[in-house]
């Protein structure tokens, strides 16, 4: 019997494995890069018909979403709540850009990273830090926490806790959107770790089986929880879509012009066509996986690369570039976010805990629903 | 009323029901031009088109959470498993999905879908195709379960299942598609979820059953009679809610009782009514309540063992006698 270790990766990963490590550092990670990100696009705002209004809104929201979450974690920190708290910090040009792109009435679904994305869809910062706090103000009652906001109203169906088990649910909306002749598109995020379950497989199927209007996007930060990306999935996650002869593309996620531009032309695309996409958004999370999590997989010169390529830092310098912002605006945009994210703290830290008689309120629809007991 | 068989009474109410409401539809394995694994759907796509009477590949999680999607998005899916075994595989959809959204959500939205098919054995179908899941399921919170025993039932509890907003899990018996018995055909006719029925009169002992295994619990009563001893039988239909108001006022009358359930022991419906007699009837129990199920074994294929394995006739009315203390 050979020596050869098992249940290692093979391909890439394998040979990235056997090279010795740039930085030589003991301890560093596996890899050279946790995503190989995609050019950014070349299309400037003008081209892509972004205006500066617009722009500063997509920056305005994009440090909204930084600000929230690291708020946020500084009151889970102090004790303030309890439970799950997956950061979206590094990730916010994908909810940023998709929104922005995407109309009012498109529908949106994604796991339990989600805090961003109730942002990007209609939660105020009030009912979403009152969400964490498991508030009676908050988006959904204080029921759902960290992993289940959502903004049904705003077409936004919240965040799911199964790893890929929202993903079927994705294509129901879209199903429905089809049933009913609705020109809508609906989007389901993903992270990587969900391209391995068998739901996003048996969905995808069914999908381009059946045309349904839907774009399945992951959003590939590196790492499922500690494993990366290389060491949980054979080949390239978009190489997925080729056995379903799917419509696919890789989008850089680090830069919002490039996922608005992306999302925008598979948007239309779907509309027109209504075939379904396979999208893989590269992008990374600066934070662990949750708040639990030391680590240990990655090294700091990794972190500090993708912060260089920081989405938030990317836009700025587009907006004062283009003369579109002065750094002034920009300081009162920080201003105004920080003021407003301090205000949403102090309205979830006054708001009341829902009452003893909100524990069976929402089982069932029916007014005098029977409990067993 | 009209007799029909018990696969008729359901396609009555799936008919009349999309006939009704078009955001009703029906999707599942070999639903559509194949006409239903147990012709349950039979002439429904001639009615209705591809657009409602939908043909899924083989893919119970994936199928099953579609339609919990689209019931979040406004339609009223029904969604035909070709047994509940196959189910298993869409655990996560029913379990954590459609009983779960609308209260995780804060009751943002709705999950007003069917799961329908055959449950528990059906025969020599081996371990893997004979199981009785309708407890596993009635032990989670948003979902009610139905399990009916006859066509008469099963078409009213079916229309009320389908215009219920919450989910509903439907049950049925391969063995019981052929059973022939009284149906209203009223298309308002509906039976309202979580009603037990007395369904045999008797002032010995209460026979409490549910499902398929009904049926011998209605031979074994007749066999009883013979010796004198009259049963009340009472057909849960529906697992849960649980009606014990009905099986409570029945073992007022008989202080006596047996569960007789197509199930494992461990947990199950019986032990739910065995616990929940002794906490709300116990003075007027006359003996400990026993029951009747399968061993905690899985179904073996051979005749012999398989036999030895479903509850007969005489389990039963040894169990009556038992509570009788005549045994």
């Amino acid at each position: 019997m050979t020596k050869e270790a098992i249940f290692t990766p093979v391909g890439k990963a394998a040979e990235e494995l056997a090279a010795p490590k740039k930085s030589g550092k003991k301890g560093a990670s596996l890899y050279e890069k946790a995503v190989d990100l995609p050019e950014p696009t070349t299309a400037t705002p003008a081209k892509l018909g972004l205006k500066k209004g617009q722009l500063l809104e997509m920056f305005e929201s994009m440090v909204l979403q930084r600000r929230f979450e690291e708020r946020a974690m500084q009151m889970y920190q102090k004790g303030k709540f309890g439970g799950f708290l997956h950061l979206y910090i590094g990730q916010e040009a994908v909810s940023t850009g998709t929104t922005a792109a995407l109309k009012d009435d498109d529908d949106i679904i994604t796991a339990y990273r989600d805090h961003g994305w109730g942002l990007v869809r209609g939660v105020s910062a009030r009912q979403g830090m009152a969400e964490l706090f498991g508030k009676a103000t908050g988006c959904s009652k204080g029921k759902g926490g960290s992993m289940h906001f959502a903004n049904v109203e705003k077409h936004f169906w919240g965040g799911y806790g199964i790893v890929g088990g929202h993903i079927p649910l994705g294509g129901g909306l879209a199903f429905a959107n089809k049933y009913k002749g609705l020109d809508r598109v609906t989007t389901c995020f993903m992270g990587d770790g969900a391209v391995d379950q068998g739901a996003l497989h048996e969905t995808m199927n069914m999908a381009q089986l059946w045309k349904l209007p839907i774009m399945f996007i992951v959003e590939n930060n590196g790492y499922a929880m500690g494993t990366a990306t290389r060491r949980h999935s054979t080949g390239e996650l978009w190489e997925r879509a080729l056995g379903y002869g799917m419509k696919h593309r890789v989008v850089n996620g680090m830069d919002v012009l490039s996922v608005y531009e992306a999302m925008k032309e598979m948007a239309a695309d779907v509309r027109k066509d209504s075939m379904p996409w396979f999208v893989e958004i590269r992008t990374y999370r600066y934070r662990g996986h949750s708040m639990s999590d030391p680590q240990k997989y990655r090294d700091k010169e990794e972190m500090e690369e993708f912060q260089s390529l920081d989405p938030i830092e990317r836009l700025k310098t587009v907006l004062l570039d283009k003369k579109m912002a002065t750094q002034k605006a920009i300081d009162v945009i920080y201003e105004k976010v920080e003021e407003e994210v301090m205000d949403a703290v102090e309205f979830a830290d006054n708001s009341p805990f829902p009452e003893d008689s909100a524990l069976y309120e929402d089982m069932y629809s029916e007014p005098n629903p029977v409990f067993h007991r | 009323m009209a007799e029909l068989q018990f696969r008729e009474a359901l396609r009555q109410a799936i008919d009349e029901e999309m006939a009704r409401d078009e955001n009703v539809f029906i999707m599942g394995e070999e639903v559509s031009e194949y006409n239903g694994a147990y012709k349950v759907t039979e002439g429904l796509l001639e009615t209705y088109g591809f657009k409602r009477v939908i043909d899924t590949p083989i893919a119970e999680l994936g199928f099953a959470g579609i339609g919990v999607g689209a019931a979040m998005n406004g339609l009223r899916p029904i969604i035909e498993f070709m047994t509940f075994n196959f189910a298993v595989l869409a655990a996560d959809q029913i379990i954590n999905h459609a009983s779960k959204v609308k209260y995780m959500l804060g009751g943002q939205v709705s999950v007003p879908i069917v799961f329908r098919g055959p449950n528990a054995s059906a025969g020599q179908l081996g371990a893997t195709h004979s199981v009785a899941y309708e407890s596993m399921y009635a032990h989670f919170p948003g979902i009610k379960v139905i399990h009916p025993s006859e066509p008469g039932d099963a078409k009213g509890l079916l229309k009320s299942a389908i215009r219920d907003n919450d989910t509903v899990l439907f049950m049925e018996s391969e063995q019981m598609y052929g059973l022939k018995g009284e149906v209203n055909e009223d298309p308002e006719y509906l039976i309202p979820i979580g009603k037990a029925a007395v369904k045999r009169e008797g002032s010995d002992v209460t026979l409490v059953t549910h499902g398929k295994i009904y049926h011998t619990v209605v031979k074994a009563a007749a066999e009883l009679a013979k010796e004198g001893i009259e049963a009340e039988i009472v057909d849960l239909r529906t697992v849960k809610p649980l009606d014990m108001d009905t099986v409570i006022a029945s073992v007022k009358k008989t202080h006596r009782c047996v569960v007789v359930d197509e199930a494992h022991p461990f947990a199950g419906t019986a032990a739910e009514v065995g616990y929940l007699l002794q906490r709300d009837a116990f003075d007027d129990l006359d003996a400990p309540v026993v029951r009747v199920t399968l061993p905690d074994v899985s179904a073996p294929f051979s005749k012999p063992l398989f036999d030895a394995w479903f509850p007969s006739v005489k389990d039963v009315v040894d169990g009556a006698k038992h509570v009788l203390y005549k045994s």
